[in-house]
């Protein structure tokens, strides 16, 4: 489904990363790890469409991600480090606009049914600027319950987030990838996916 | 999709009313300057008045540029906007339009009252707002391109000036030529239909530049 020929990225004159390959099934993850500044969100990026890489091709379905463009995009949810949420919206209006914008219209029932399921109930018409770091990202991450993606990219999903938010997160990606998703994602906490194939990809 | 970024935006105007008022007052008082400067003198202020209401417009609009995507561009909606299935075109003329609602349709309204200052008669007025109303939506929209151009940078703000002021010459010519045509006794249409020819032009061009500019911006 989703394969990586050969990437290589440059930022200013440093070599990030070069030769990096992988193929990812339908139900499988891929963990990429490294230390800080290794150039994972950039790999993720690159992945995303949002920046092209310097050298190599990424194939969705066999097809170049730069040809496909918005039919790729209608398959992705890309949640990086800015979490998108706008602080002058309620924590409802930031999730049901994100979605919209993502494509997918969301009605208010599901929104507040995909809130309570993130924790969020009873804060649905706070505005987002009140909310506590963890919150916001399980705002962000609420967009995963109403988004019927394939493919996710998650950039540090974890962070900031409780235990009990980590579990529910873990559960929420065990069930994607049972129904045949694909998740690439990076995190330095240690988490325990099962999934039907699992890649680790390490850059140095 | 345009219609949802359209209420998202202006549902943040509302939120935050006092962005949509700075642009307003700083109009109204640059306007206002000139008559208490050169003092009360009727000939000199009617035949002013024309192009200080458009430099004034200018200016008002472009105060406001540099909001127009850097706040999405901090809170990570703006990745997210390049990621959506929708055509990215469509999504930056939507926010240029609500630009234009926020900013540019309140210039239009106050116009009349700043013009009635300078004893503008009343059919010169029609003509401000006529121009007014054709021309604005120009500037938010060529604005934007300055604002997608310098997305990021430092200094940014000065850089967007140089950048939008000379391609918006030709919308000030126009635009406060129609008003002089008019009180002159001659035809403004020509002045009026050149000014609707930018419109069409540049609702049809700039958000493709635009689009074009922001994937260059966010690489």
């Amino acid at each position: 489904m989703l394969q990586g020929i050969n990437l290589a990225c440059v930022r200013g004159d440093r070599r990030l990363f070069k030769a990096v390959n992988f193929t990812l099934e339908a139900g499988g993850l891929m963990q990429v790890h490294g230390p800080n500044g290794s150039g994972k969100t950039s790999l993720l990026r690159i992945l995303c469409g949002l920046s092209s890489p310097a050298l190599g091709e990424i194939n969705w379905c066999g097809a170049s991600i730069r040809d496909l463009k918005g039919e790729y995009f209608s398959n992705l949810t890309y949640i990086g480090h800015l979490s998108g949420t706008k602080d002058d919206l309620t924590v409802l209006e930031n999730l049901r606009i994100s979605s919209a914008l993502a494509g997918e219209h969301v009605s208010e029932i599901q929104a507040r049914d995909a809130l309570m399921r993130m924790g969020l109930n009873g804060r649905e018409f706070l505005p987002a600027k009140v909310l506590s770091q963890g919150q916001r990202r399980r705002v962000a991450l609420a967009r995963l319950l109403v988004c019927k993606t394939k493919l996710w990219i998650l950039d540090e999903p974890l962070a900031a987030l409780d235990v009990m938010a980590v579990q529910l997160i873990q559960e929420l990606l065990e069930r994607h990838l049972a129904e045949k998703g694909l998740v690439v994602m990076t995190t330095h906490q240690a988490i325990d996916v099962a999934a039907i194939s699992t890649v680790h990809l390490r850059l140095t | 999709m345009l219609f949802w970024i359209i209420q998202r935006d202006l549902l943040l105007a509302i939120r935050r009313r006092s962005d949509v008022l700075t642009t307003l007052f700083f109009f109204v008082i640059v306007v206002s300057l000139f008559p208490l400067s050169v003092g009360p003198e009727m000939n000199l202020l009617r035949t002013m008045a024309p192009g200080i209401v458009w430099v004034a417009a200018l200016l008002a609009s472009m105060l406001s540029l540099g909001r127009l995507f850097s706040s999405d561009y901090l809170d990570g909606t703006l990745e997210q906007m390049l990621l959506s299935p929708q055509s990215l075109s469509i999504l930056v003329l939507g926010k240029a339009l609500a630009h234009w609602l926020v900013t540019g349709v309140p210039l239009v309204l106050m116009a009349p009252v700043l013009g009635i200052q300078y004893d503008l008669p009343a059919d010169a007025l029609f003509v401000l707002v006529m121009s007014l109303l054709l021309g604005t939506p120009v500037l938010s929209l060529i604005g934007a391109i300055g604002a997608a151009l310098t997305l990021g940078l430092r200094g940014g703000g000065v850089l967007v000036s140089l950048l939008v002021l000379p391609l918006y010459i030709p919308v000030l010519i126009f635009g406060a030529g129609a008003v002089e045509a008019n009180m002159a006794g001659v035809s403004y249409d020509a002045h009026l239909s050149l000014l609707g020819a930018f419109l069409l032009v540049s609702l049809v061009l700039a958000p493709w530049a635009i689009a074009a500019s922001l994937r260059v911006s966010m690489e």
